[in-house]
């Protein structure tokens, strides 16, 4: 699996779109510092791209990744290696390559700026490993996705469209559903609600961080005993680690039986 | 001339029996209160610098009392220190420790009761109750106090300054901390207060209530539980004062409740939950006011009409202003919005395009409150883009129709 990993990784790494991607980070990193001229401001800022745009690369990353090196995984199908261990390394190749260009690419300025000696240290790192757990997330369902699909154009199809339901649809349905049901109580079904997307407990979870919690009234402290502790902390780390684990599941269950 | 120099001549033997009387702890008098049972109208009293164990020292004469080198005065936490019960007193340079708390009796450091024409300055109080408590009483300076607690329940704590069917009273340059309310004013008018600095309070930095013809200006509320409140009062003036970082889910920077015909101008709210929660207020100017940070700059919440906001900032609220209803009668003109994103060609500094302060996603969260878990989500941003290009939800009359390109310096 190591062999299969390093060769995707360093594949990865010596592609344009990895710089183009590191160097893209890099810049906004900058950036935001060089506009803000404060860490804290910028790790709000930063919040609203990380939510949205590491989600959508590592989709788009992972489909073209999986489609186009699909004559070479075929080609490692024929040798006497383990099915499971050919596409965890291609996987694990993509999603460590991305989150290693998203630590760099704005750690570096970040770093460079001071966030050490700043207050707002932990909630940079919390962003940075947030982000980091995206990538992996949706690097592993996109993957998964177009294991489904031998057609490329369906393939991204149903990856974008995976995408746009948990970044805009799902948040759609439940203001909607929030706004009908309005004469009940809602607290606890917006916790669950948040908890079911992956985007949405990224979100949240920073934003407590970030002390906006003030703003969201009562609803907010059931949010903020919830996620305020560090038993909190630890479960919504653990429910994202879920969300990683289970498209790796369906990878390779599905691996296990495709005929290739 | 003559009457004049008869006049003197007349009071002067008077001038001379003022005496002044010192307490210390080898003086003839030892105790505060022997020093007061002596004391003659128009008498001195020097308090020299000790600790003195004293507490209901009653003063029924006008006189001045003086601590020199800084005094002592411990009250033993039993009940109400000093009570004044004259006209024309002074009381100054002291420190005063250990008021007495109780559920049934309003215990205060120095309690002033139907007075006139007094002065309480320099004082320190510290470990009290209420600090300083005035009724019914007019033309009194207090100046120059810190009073500090550290109460943690409102049932159990009491405010710093508080006055009761009182005016013409000037409160400046006080330091009031960890209190219940900082200042607390009920039935007052044609007051001051100036320049005070109030903090951590448990409920209100300054609190007004049925409160009339009173100016409040160049004070600081900081991280006060609720923020600052005035309710049921006319004609008040609020200007150049800070509210500061009152953080929390149910705090504001100002509340006001059944305001009419108040100017609020040249004040400052940076990183409040709400920067200003009007409910029922009417005939209010707003101008020159920066809103820097807050959740939300203002909110109103009902009933509030012709109201004018004009020049101010509003620069980075996550919601510039929330409205409960679809019907208007306020007017925003000329002020500038950090989130306006308009263009203006002709380069006379005001936006060619009306903006819209009100965003659909805060009109919803009037509605629901729980939507807000929703905050930031890339949906929101886009409802309320579509909103912005074609209101449907939010009034249609609520714009600002000459926003400013450049923010007010």
């Amino acid at each position: 699996m190591f062999k299969i990993l390093k060769y995707s990784f360093s594949d990865l790494i010596r592609s344009r779109w990895s710089y183009v991607y590191f160097l893209f980070y890099l810049a906004l990193g900058f950036v935001l510092l060089f506009l803000n001229n404060s860490i804290s401001k910028a790790v709000i800022t930063l919040m609203n791209i990380i939510i949205v745009l590491t989600p959508l690369i590592a989709t788009i990353f992972g489909v073209m990744y999986y489609y186009n090196s699909k004559e070479f995984t075929e080609l490692l199908l024929a040798q006497p290696i383990k099915r499971k261990q050919i596409f965890m390394g291609q996987y694990l190749g993509v999603a460590i390559s991305l989150s290693l260009s998203l630590v760099l690419g704005l750690g570096i300025p970040f770093v460079a700026y001071g966030a050490f000696q700043s207050t707002a240290i932990f909630d940079f790192i919390l962003l940075i490993v947030v982000g980091a757990f995206l990538n992996f997330i949706f690097v592993a369902l996109s993957y998964s996705i177009a294991l489904s699909n031998e057609n490329k154009i369906k393939g991204f199809g149903y990856a974008i469209l995976m995408w746009l339901f948990l970044a805009v649809i799902y948040d759609g349905v439940f203001l909607i559903s929030l706004v009908v049901f309005n004469d009940y109580p809602l607290d606890k079904v917006a916790l669950l609600a948040t908890m079911f997307n992956p985007i949405d407990l990224s979100r949240i979870l920073i934003l407590l961080k970030l002390d906006i919690s003030a703003l969201l009234g009562y609803t907010g402290a059931v949010f903020k005993e919830f996620f305020g502790t560090n038993t909190g902390l630890i479960t919504s780390l653990g429910l994202l680690s879920l969300w990683v684990l289970a498209p790796i599941w369906r990878i390779n269950t599905k691996v296990k039986k495709k005929d290739f | 001339m003559p009457f004049k120099s008869l006049l003197v001549f007349l009071l002067f033997p008077l001038m001379c029996f003022s005496s002044t009387i010192k307490v210390c702890k080898t003086c003839k008098e030892t105790s505060l209160s022997s020093a007061i049972s002596v004391a003659q109208k128009g008498d001195t009293i020097l308090i020299y610098k000790g600790t003195y164990k004293e507490h209901n020292l009653i003063i029924t004469k006008p006189i001045t009392i003086i601590g020199v080198d800084n005094p002592v005065i411990d009250g033993e936490s039993k009940e109400t220190i000093f009570t004044f019960k004259t006209d024309n007193f002074n009381l100054q340079d002291l420190t005063i420790i250990n008021v007495g708390r109780s559920f049934t009796k309003d215990y205060a450091a120095i309690l002033v009761s139907r007075s006139h024409h007094f002065s309480i300055k320099n004082i320190q109080i510290r470990n009290l109750f209420f600090g300083i408590l005035i009724e019914k009483s007019h033309f009194g300076l207090i100046e120059n106090n810190i009073i500090k607690s550290k109460s943690t329940s409102e049932a159990g704590a009491g405010n710093g300054i508080h006055m009761w069917h009182s005016s013409n009273i000037i409160v400046k340059n006080n330091d009031l901390s960890g209190l219940r309310d900082g200042i607390y004013f009920e039935f007052v008018s044609k007051s001051t207060i100036s320049n005070n600095k109030s903090y951590n309070n448990l409920r209100y930095g300054l609190h007004f209530m049925f409160s009339n013809h009173n100016e409040y200006h160049h004070n600081t509320f900081k991280d006060n539980g609720a923020g600052v409140a005035v309710m049921f009062s006319k004609y008040i003036k609020m200007h150049d004062n800070k509210f500061l970082h009152n953080w929390g889910s149910a705090s504001y920077g100002l509340l006001l409740k059944e305001i009419y015909d108040a100017e609020i101008y040249n004040n400052t709210f940076e990183q409040n939950t709400i920067g200003i929660n009007a409910e029922g207020s009417t005939r209010i100017n707003y101008k020159y006011n920066l809103f820097l940070r807050n959740g939300w700059a203002i909110k109103v919440r009902g009933a509030c009409y012709e109201n004018i906001f004009t020049n101010n900032n509003f620069i980075s609220n996550a919601f510039d202003l929330a409205y409960n209803s679809k019907i208007n009668s306020n007017l925003f003109d000329n002020n500038y919005w950090s989130e306006y994103t308009g263009y203006d060609l002709n380069k006379d500094g005001i936006g060619d395009v009306p903006f819209r302060p009100v965003k659909l996603f805060s009109y919803i969260v009037n509605q629901t409150p729980e939507t807000i878990v929703l905050l930031r989500s890339l949906f929101v941003d886009i409802i309320n883009f579509s909103e912005k290009v074609s209101p449907v939800f939010t009034p249609d009359n609520l714009v600002d129709k000459a926003p400013l390109m450049k923010e007010i310096q």
